[in-house]
């Protein structure tokens, strides 16, 4: 085949939502590069997906099937696909950069032995050089050019919202049902039932403005400074992860990869660095407001207004200036 | 149970990063370095389950004679004893050539239970565990927020997206990749300080890499903005009057 194959996540006959982010990174690379695309799906029951795919840009959908991919492990989905791509022969194969993908695909680029490129943020290909594949270091402080230098396959996975899904070119394709081989003596792993921790009360999706607190704030002690400016402002107050996990303020107002997904009129970030896993939460907001005392702090890169400095001294004066502004 | 906790030292999360002259790396010469973050947890969770099932808890690291004084911290807070991989040349070997080298150190402890952190905070790859699963033929589970023991195995509680979780259970010996804060991190204490200079860290020299790299890390850069931030200076009441104007005229929140 020499192309590129995408491998697409569904769960339950579901797409995951980075699933047509991956398929536009695979046609856009397998475009610059003047060889073909095809994608394949895994799991039981999941021809109505195939289907879906068939109407897309592909040389081929492989449906691959059988029952022991109803429920995903990671023994299951590595045994599989190194199959498949023995069969495929792809130069190039795609992941979107989930949970899901992170659990297996080292170990099948292994197989291969290859290191799989993973959570990458931007593909620079051109003709028949050889691609550059954008990964972000020290928690998006810095960007990093990686290559392959190996022989194909390469294994990449793509970080969420890197590639937008709409820009998917439609067409038509084949699809080719395969059976993998698998038993279920090779599946050391019993995955139970997916659950929350509690139910949420407050819906961070709906509040117009919010006031999101990060590690920053050094203590517990410390953050009804920020509550003051949240109802100053009348904002919802939401946090990054470690405060959560610190127990500082409850889980369900984590924004996040493992928490809510807001798109505020504004969000005001304090004291929070902008790691990748916080910033796919928000970056969706319409005004971000940063406030943070490292000047590289990649939470700026997708502020529209930025304030380098000690917390400590601007949230007060702001929530001042804010009551005085509204009285 | 026989534990191995395989950590990493890493540039401190607020240290001041500069780009190395050959620009394929960061300078390394002022900094001061930490036990990565997850690795912390994963240690935490290895001494914790140790005090509740008995056993060994062994902490492995691969790198320069800097990374010792990880090792020793580790020591201090009730690891039983260190295996030092001996390697001046980490950024030479991919994630395979790393995990390669702690393979073999592994394999001749046969542990029942490895455990590490999801990703280090420098390099973020994400990989070391699972890939170490797979040349020890192992399973793994991976962003694992707890684990229990049970009569045929573990059973562990894996954070999957969005805020759900799910229970898996597996059998040993197993290798777990560990989330950031599932427990609560323990400090050093003075006694524990005392005792880690008696216990025993084995030195062992890393073998030359079998296989050339399959990655190559060409560039490193500061990332270009995705946005145009207007930043906003001058005294904490200057910045504020600026927010205001901001939010009332061109947020239009107030
Ligand atoms: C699988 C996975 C899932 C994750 N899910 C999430 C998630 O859903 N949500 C999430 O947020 N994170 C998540 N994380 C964690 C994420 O990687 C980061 O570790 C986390 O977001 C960092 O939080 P922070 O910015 O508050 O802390 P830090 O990164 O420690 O940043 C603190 C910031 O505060 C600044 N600061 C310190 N003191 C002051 C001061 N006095 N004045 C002004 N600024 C100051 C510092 O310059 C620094 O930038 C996840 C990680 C993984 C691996």
């Amino acid at each position: 085949m020499s192309g590129v194959l995408v491998v697409l996540e569904q769960r339950a006959g579901n797409w995951n939502r980075m699933s047509f982010e991956a398929l536009a990174a695979g046609q856009q690379l397998a475009a610059a590069l003047g060889i073909s695309c095809s994608a394949a799906v895994v799991g039981s029951g999941i021809a109505a997906l195939g289907t879906e795919l068939a109407s897309k840009r592909l040389d081929k959908v492989f449906l691959v099937e059988h029952e022991l991919l109803g429920e995903y492990t990671s023994d299951g989905y590595v045994t599989t696909l190194e199959q498949l791509v023995k069969q495929a022969a792809p130069n190039y194969v795609i992941f979107p950069h989930t949970y899901q993908v992170r659990d297996f695909a080292p170990a099948l680029a292994t197989r291969f032995r290859r290191v799989l490129i993973s959570d990458v943020v931007a593909i620079h290909a051109e003709g028949d050089g050889t691609p550059v594949f954008v990964r972000q270091l020290l928690q998006g402080k810095l960007n990093a050019d990686y290559k392959q230098t190996a022989e194909a396959p390469a294994f990449i996975s793509i970080q969420a919202g890197t590639f937008r899904a709409d820009t998917v070119v439609e067409g038509a394709a084949q699809i080719e049902t395969i059976n993998p081989a698998i038993e279920a003596s090779q599946i050391r792993n019993k995955p139970g039932e997916r659950f929350r921790e509690s139910a949420s009360t407050v819906d961070l999706t709906v509040a117009p403005v919010i006031v999101s607190v990060g590690r920053g704030i050094g203590e517990a002690d410390n953050i009804p400074m920020i509550e003051e400016l949240a109802a100053a402002l009348g904002a919802e107050l939401a946090a990054s992860r470690p405060i959560c996990d610190n127990g500082w303020l409850p889980m369900e107002r984590q924004v996040g990869s493992s928490g809510q997904t807001v798109a505020p009129k504004l969000y005001l970030a304090v004291g929070i660095s902008g790691a990748i896993q916080h910033l796919v939460g928000m970056k969706g907001s319409k005004a971000v407001i940063a406030i943070n005392k490292d000047e590289n702090a990649p939470i700026f890169e997708v502020a529209d207004f930025g304030v380098v400095g000690d917390l400590f001294e601007i949230v007060p004066a702001l929530t001042k200036a804010v009551l005085a502004a509204k009285s | 149970m026989k534990i191995i906790v395989a950590i990493k030292q890493v540039p401190e999360r607020d240290a001041q990063i500069q780009i190395a002259a050959n620009g394929k790396w960061i300078d390394e010469d002022d900094l001061t370095y930490a036990i990565n973050e997850p690795d912390a947890y994963a240690l935490e969770e290895a001494l914790q389950f140790k005090e509740k099932n008995g056993g060994e808890v062994i902490v492995l690291c691969a790198g320069p004679e800097r990374v010792t004084s990880t090792l020793r911290d580790a020591l201090a807070k009730g690891a039983d004893r260190a295996i030092h991989i001996e390697a001046d040349d980490l950024a030479q070997r991919d994630t395979l050539g790393v995990a390669e080298l702690l393979a073999v150190a592994v394999k001749a402890e046969s542990p029942d239970l490895i455990l590490t952190g999801l990703q280090s905070d420098d390099l973020g790859l994400g990989q070391t565990g699972v890939v170490l699963a797979e040349l020890l033929g192992i399973p793994h589970a991976t962003i694992i927020m707890q684990v229990e023991k049970t009569d045929t195995g573990l059973r562990v509680k894996r954070e999957l997206e969005d805020g759900w979780f799910q229970h898996v259970d597996m059998p040993l010996p197993a290798l777990l990749t560990i989330q950031s804060g599932g427990n609560k991190l323990r400090y050093a204490t003075l006694m524990g300080i005392k005792k880690a200079k008696s216990k025993e860290t084995n030195t062992i020299a890393a073998a030359d890499s079998s296989e050339a790299a399959a990655l190559k890390l060409a560039r490193v850069y500061l990332p270009e903005k995705q946005k145009k931030t207007v930043m906003l200076t001058g005294t904490p009441e200057q910045i504020a009057a600026q927010l205001v104007e901001k939010l009332k005229f061109e947020v239009r929140v107030i």
